[in-house]
């Protein structure tokens, strides 16, 4: 498993177009792509329950990505936070 | 006659005849299913149907509203091949043999509830998608046609609520005016209203039993106000006020991609304050040349500590990638005063307009300004952004601001991180700092006079002090020679300089800024095109 700490940047933070997007990247993936806020967990495929982690700006988020291509996926996932979160 | 007041969405004005949305609760009913596979199949059916139409709303919306506000349709599609969702209505119509209508409508409460129990209003306010998608499903599931509002006269549209997808179906050009019980100005249909320059009010608190289709009413998104029944007299006056909007709309709208340039050809660079990554989107739409105003306090305001490096770093680089090669000038920190912010542990003073703020909290906290300026210098990489600093009242503190920089650099450099010294100017905001303009505008690369607090240190003014109203000239001559001296001192030494206050914006000077030779305008957003249409009058 690889995993990443992130603080939120976007100032509405994982709101429905970045969470539509998130889904959509994460999709790629072969790994499963888990999103944890304080304890809380989403797969990040899952549009839904990823909203309602109700991630807003300046939260911490842990991105856990584990599976066969994890190595793609972990720089995948990252480029994606950092250019839409 | 009844009136109402709520929140207004989109400032404008509108007068018509009323059209009453009433939505008849679709109820759904629960019914036994003997084959619960064919329930299933029905739902996956009916979900490919609603995608498909999403698909050509989500083409209508970004025709009319544009890509970006468009997207919550694309979004609406994403909810429906959502795992979650899916297997929630699945399981149910399993588990409780119940008909797929009654399990989508269930589904859909249950997830909606969710966000409207959240804390922070923008996620309560996705409740209201999740509805709409899963109404929309159990209309394809019973084959119910949505209400056609094809053919109605243009109409003022009075509901409980709209969702976005009835929002955006309607037809432009027959829709006055929307005024709804609830929502938020946060809303998806809030936003599109916006978009779509209809004036709007929500959370008006009207009894929709009470009114009649065919009412006339006054829709005034100035003073959020809706009438139903008004006198001839009022709508003799509105009649007259949209005629001028619709006037002032058309001229303004006219000015998008035109230069800001007098008639004898001197041109104005004319640019945007802004007060976060968010609202960069206006000053597109705006059309402005830059940003003149970027206050980085949004970073620090509303959290509990510093914001770290990275982190400024990344908000300055979306902000200059934002605006492509478009310059954005970011003012340095400017806490104190009126902005207080826990974590500095400033401290009451009596007079902190005076007091310990600004550059002033820079130089003494050098290792929080260090932060700023390492995020700025790295940002300065990705596009043309310049930083200035404010409250300079003595030559020293430039010169120590300088130093500072230097020592970032130069860490910079040895860490073999990658940076740009940025143009680097200050604002021009006590009066020490206008009297010796001429030695300042040897060292710095421009000036931006910031008339809010040079007025009020000028004229020894607090603007909130209602009483000292009549002493409080905002076009007083010591305040135009000020920024007379200021504008000339940087001419003498090849220097620009602009004014970022409220001032800028004055419509009733901006002829005399130009004709002293200011260089560079920075308003809000909304007022740009009122100023370019100014400048293009000047001779």
């Amino acid at each position: 498993m690889k995993s990443f700490s992130y603080v939120i940047r976007d100032e509405v933070g994982i709101h429905a177009r970045p969470a539509g997007l998130l889904v959509k990247e994460a999709k790629k993936y072969q790994s499963n792509v888990v999103i944890n806020k304080a304890g809380k967990k989403a797969e990040a495929t899952k549009l839904m329950a990823l909203m309602s982690l109700g991630v807003k700006c300046g939260d911490t988020v842990e991105v856990e990505i584990s599976g066969a291509d994890e190595e793609t996926a972990f720089e995948g996932i990252r480029t994606f936070f950092e250019n839409h979160l | 006659m009844l009136k109402f007041s709520g929140k207004s969405v989109y400032k404008g004005v509108a007068l018509g005849r009323v059209i009453v949305l009433r939505k008849e609760n679709c109820q759904v009913k629960r019914t036994r299913a003997e084959n619960t596979e064919e329930e299933i199949e029905r739902v996956r059916r009916a979900a490919e149907q609603t995608k498909s139409q999403l698909a050509r709303l989500y083409e209508k919306a970004v025709r009319e509203v544009g890509e970006t506000s468009a997207a919550i349709f694309e979004v609406h599609q994403m909810m429906l091949e959502d795992e979650d969702y899916l297997d929630a209505i699945n399981s149910m119509i399993r588990t409780e043999m119940v008909n797929a209508e009654y399990a989508v409508a269930a589904t859909g409460d249950n997830f909606s509830e969710i966000f409207s129990g959240m804390e922070d209003e923008y996620m309560r306010a996705r409740a209201a998608d999740i509805r709409d998608v899963s109404d929309r499903l159990v209309r394809n599931l019973t084959g119910e046609q949505e209400t056609d509002m094809s053919s109605m006269e243009p109409s003022v549209i009075i509901a409980d609520d709209l969702t976005p997808s009835e929002t955006v179906q309607m037809d432009k050009e027959k829709i006055l005016a929307f005024v709804t019980v609830y929502g938020s100005t946060n809303s998806h249909t809030a936003i599109l209203a916006r978009m779509m320059n209809i004036p709007a009010l929500v959370g008006v608190p009207m009894d929709l039993t009470a009114i009649q289709n065919g009412t006339t009413a006054v829709v005034d998104g100035f003073s959020a106000e809706v009438i139903f029944d008004p006198t001839e007299d009022i709508c003799q006056k509105v009649r007259v006020r949209i005629q001028e909007e619709n006037e002032k709309l058309q001229l303004l709208q006219n000015l998008k991609g035109k230069e800001t340039v007098t008639r004898s050809g001197r041109s104005i660079r004319l640019y945007a304050n802004i007060g976060s990554v968010s609202d960069i989107g206006y000053v597109l739409e705006n059309d402005a040349a830059g940003i003149g105003l970027f206050r980085s306090e949004f970073l620090y305001l509303g959290r509990m500590d510093f914001p770290s490096e990275e982190e400024q770093f990344q908000a300055y680089k979306q902000a200059v990638q934002m605006m492509a090669e478009k310059k954005v000038i970011i003012r340095t920190l400017d806490i104190g005063a009126d902005k207080q912010v826990d974590y500095f542990k400033l401290g009451k003073e009596d007079n902190p307009a005076m007091g310990y703020r600004a550059i002033r909290i820079c130089l003494k906290q050098p290792e929080i300004f260090r932060t700023q300026l390492r995020a700025l210098l790295r940002a300065a990489v990705y596009g043309n952004l310049s930083v200035m600093y404010p409250m300079i009242t003595s030559v020293w503190e430039v010169r120590r601001v300088y130093q500072i920089v230097e020592e970032v650099r130069q860490e910079l450099e040895e860490q073999h991180i990658p940076y740009r010294i940025p143009e680097q100017g200050i604002m021009v905001e006590t009066p020490a700092a206008v009297m010796i303009s001429d030695e300042l505008a040897e060292l710095v690369d421009f000036f931006s006079i910031g008339t809010n607090d040079l007025t009020q240190y000028t004229l020894a003014i607090d603007r909130q002090n209602a009483k000292l109203d009549d002493f409080y000239d905002p076009h007083h001559k010591a305040i135009l020679r000020m920024i007379r001296m200021v504008v000339e001192n940087a001419h003498k030494c090849g220097k620009w300089a602009g004014i970022c206050g409220e001032l800028g914006a004055d419509l009733e000077l901006t002829e005399e800024f130009v004709r002293m030779g200011v260089d560079e305008l920075s308003v809000a957003p909304s007022m740009i095109l009122r100023v370019r249409k100014q400048v293009r009058e000047i001779m």
